[in-house]
């Protein structure tokens, strides 16, 4: 056993228990808020995202009606992108502790190890949807403006953008929450496996090996398969606005996938957390 | 001070003597101690076997009798598929016939619509083929839908003659003409002015062969807003009376639809079929497949090309980068680059083992990951009855060679990068992502084409166009994009951008190592 958890009272555990979350919830922000680099990593997640939403949707055109884009879905591309430095954002949460043994002090000040995860986890989240939000909006408001352009105008059935329409707003709160959920897999990666690189690889493999793959089956089944329980396109699935039926995975079971993927990384996180020592 | 000071301490000498291989052995000495880098190295390795059999394991397309392509005189995979009307021709000899028209067969089953123009690719004309086995050599000249006056030769070779299209106003006129093993072809408008198409040399072409006319049609590509799609396409073409000279054997013609189907590349509709009827001695020939090297996209049909089966590389490739990485981030975060630079003061040689040792492991590991995955892949494959695109072993080797190449310039890569950021998340997020995220935007067909292939040209992903296998020919109508397995630029070419990037990360990474306190 180590040497903290010998030293791990029963009354202080207790004390914790008790009043102790919100502290340890201001202690994770405070650490979120403080640190290096977690501005700029922001600031880089929403350029990105921005820029890469902006470039597919100057790129992709609508010449007549019936080209079977999905405007919403172009405009939102960035998500594609940015979820690498939200992955990154939300691996460093963690590792950096560990890398520079802050953990320790952590685990001291709060010894109840499920309260650290979940102040983790809620500061976290917190920060990616207020993030997501403002990021979301910036590109779907960018598509709003550029899509008309290039030929999705009302004459080739394309309304304009606009959170009133139904599938958009969903598109757009689901895109939020998706980001929120490929965090949570990050924190999750980063407590099991605590090395900040063998995380993002572990991560970056999840999300994008298996639309890699995808391309070189062969049998449609296996495909749609792969598309159905892969992280990244089953989540991006609460994307889709047009087409629906005949998607391999509807919009709000894509993103349940997704979240299923979040809490089984979260949950392998939590127990080794638990189990071993910092 | 009585002794002379040299200009330089000896301590130094020494270092510069023994110097790089003593500083490659301290480097590799580290990297072999690390358990978790050298399981992780093996990670790597089976990784990129495991995806690449795993990702091509599906089951094969049901009921499907032969396994494999037809192979041209090259080795090159064919479609071998028209209709001939043929006679057998020994010894020198040649055929003269007019062409009238070259349309598109009329679809019985879409209530007989009027003849559309041909495809473009669509041929009508003479050749003399070694057999009717798929794959034999020969030698044609043609007219085709949209392309002019061809001559084209065992599959891959193909010469331009007059342009123009045919029609009833304005036939074509076109000859081939054997002499021992050259065949020769004419074209001409009126019958008395001939033009000289291209001249030929099949060697070993047997003394008799099959002669007669030919059509055939690849399938219609259509280019729409959401993409290209292919439909069947059937051409019909009109001849005169055939005029032959030589040793032509005796009797009827006889009709066959060669390759006993229309191929990869093209397809009959449900209401036609080839064939041929004469009439006062003039022939009305319908047919549809094409006579061409097999190209890859939707006309490959059901099958794998060789880089399918390295799909796993992009599963190494993270473990790689990731490693790579830790190899100087770690020593930053331990400390231990203080000892390294201690022990070593030329900061410039300490990287240059790492990129060395760190680039020759992450070498090794795509070299024999691809070595092996690919022949167990293609039997694989082969056994559940796919084509598998066939390739040289000159192209084979120089995609294993070229997928060890790929790992160990990411490998330097992440070195550099990780240098110069010395946080070891950031620097392996960087690479994996600007490696993998390129490809995947531009293979994903959401980009439209141009924009794709501007993206496998300028980013790191353009060092995945060395693992490229499927072939490139102007006369065959396919989509040649990053979708479907085709890279903007020569793999060479594709892995000197990557190579590139790694010496744009390495070259600052000795300049910063040199130029700060560690």
């Amino acid at each position: 056993m180590s040497l903290l958890s010998d030293a791990r009272p029963m009354s202080k555990a207790d004390r914790t228990g008790h009043g102790g979350f919100g502290l340890a919830l201001r202690a994770e922000w405070t650490k979120s808020r403080t640190a290096g680099g977690t501005g700029r990593l922001l600031l880089l997640a929403f350029a990105l995202t921005v820029a890469v939403g902006c470039g597919t949707a100057k790129a992709v055109k609508c010449p007549d009606t019936g080209c079977g884009q999905d405007a919403v879905k172009l405009a939102l591309t960035g998500v594609t992108v940015g979820q690498a430095v939200i992955a990154v954002f939300a691996v460093l949460a963690v590792s950096g502790e560990y890398g520079t043994g802050m953990i320790r002090t952590t685990l001291t000040a709060v010894p109840n190890r499920l309260t650290v995860l979940i102040a983790k986890a809620t500061v976290l989240t917190t920060v990616v949807l207020a993030f997501g939000t403002v990021t979301v909006l910036s590109s779907l408001l960018a598509g709003r403006h550029i899509l008309p352009g290039n030929g999705f105008t009302e004459a080739h059935g394309y309304a304009p953008v606009s959170l009133a329409d139904g599938p958009t707003l969903r598109a757009t709160a689901g895109s939020v929450l998706y980001l929120a959920l490929i965090a949570l897999i990050g924190l999750g990666v980063a407590l099991a496996v605590r090395e900040a690189a063998t995380a993002i690889g572990i991560v970056f493999g999840l999300l994008y090996l298996f639309p890699v793959v995808t391309q070189v089956v062969h049998d449609p089944d296996w495909q749609r398969h792969l598309q159905q329980i892969a992280p990244m396109t089953a989540g991006l699935a609460v994307q889709d606005t047009v087409n629906l039926p005949g998607m391999p995975i509807g919009p709000w079971a894509g993103l349940g996938v997704l979240a299923a993927w979040a809490a089984a990384a979260l949950l392998v996180g939590g127990l080794l957390l638990q189990r071993r020592d910092a | 001070m009585t002794t002379t000071l040299t200009p330089r301490p000896p301590a130094t000498r020494r270092a510069e003597r023994g110097g790089f291989l003593t500083t490659l052995h301290a480097e590799w000495t580290k990297f072999r101690t690390v358990r978790g880098w050298v399981l992780a190295m093996v990670a790597a390795l089976l990784v990129t076997i495991v995806v690449g059999l795993l990702g091509t394991a599906a089951p094969g397309p049901a009921g499907t009798g032969s396994a494999s392509y037809p192979k041209g005189p090259g080795g090159e995979a064919v479609n071998d598929n028209f209709y001939l009307v043929h006679k057998t021709l020994t010894g020198a000899g040649s055929l003269t016939v007019d062409l009238r028209s070259l349309t598109a067969a009329a679809d019985a089953g879409t209530g007989g619509k009027p003849a559309r123009s041909a495809q473009p690719w669509a041929k009508a004309g003479i050749i003399m083929k070694q057999s009717l086995t798929q794959g034999s050599p020969y030698a044609a000249v043609m007219a085709t839908g949209g392309h002019g006056v061809r001559m084209q030769y065992d599959y891959t070779h193909d010469t331009a003659g007059p342009s123009g299209k045919v029609s009833k106003e304005s036939p074509r006129r076109l000859r081939l003409v054997r002499s021992g093993d050259r065949l020769t072809g004419y074209t001409s408008t009126d019958g008395s002015r001939w033009t000289k198409v291209d001249s030929v040399k099949l060697p070993g072409l047997a003394h008799t062969v099959r002669a007669g006319f030919f059509v055939a049609s690849p399938e219609a590509k259509q280019d729409t807003a959401a993409g290209a799609g292919f439909s069947p396409a059937v051409a019909t073409g009109t001849f005169g009376v055939p005029g032959l000279k030589g040793g032509w054997s005796q009797g009827a013609w006889s009709g066959t639809q060669v390759g006993g189907d229309a191929g990869t590349s093209g397809s009959y509709t449900n209401t036609t079929e080839g064939g041929f009827t004469q009439t006062a001695g003039a022939f009305t020939v319908t047919g549809a497949g094409d006579i061409a090297p097999v190209v890859g996209g939707p006309v490959m049909g059901g099958g794998f090309s060789v880089e399918n089966f390295l799909v796993g590389t992009f599963a190494g490739l993270i473990v790689v980068i990731a490693v790579a990485t830790v190899f100087i981030t770690g020593e930053y975060r331990r400390g231990l680059l203080r000892t390294t630079m201690t022990a070593i003061p030329l900061r410039g040689r300490v990287l240059g083992a790492k990129a060395l040792v760190v680039g020759g492991i992450a070498f090794a590991v795509g070299l024999v990951a691809a070595a092996i995955t690919i022949p167990i892949g293609e039997r694989g494959a082969l056994g559940r009855g796919f084509h598998v695109f066939p390739v040289t072993s000159a192209t084979e080797l120089r995609v294993v060679a070229g997928t060890g190449l790929l790992c160990a310039a990411a490998a330097v890569l992440a070195l550099g990068v990780g240098t110069l950021l010395r946080r070891s998340a950031t620097a392996v997020a960087l690479v994996v992502a600007s490696i993998v995220l390129p490809f995947l935007l531009a293979t994903s067909g959401v980009l439209p084409p141009g924009v794709s292939q501007w993206l496998l040209r300028v980013t790191p992903a353009a060092g995945f166009a060395v693992q490229q296998t499927l072939p490139y020919y102007a006369q065959v109508l396919s989509v040649y994009e990053p979708s479907t397995g085709y890279y903007p630029l020569t793999p060479w070419a594709g892995s000197a951008v990557l190579c590139g990037y790694a010496a744009l990360a390495f070259g600052p990474a000795v300049v910063r190592l040199r130029g700060r306190d560690v």
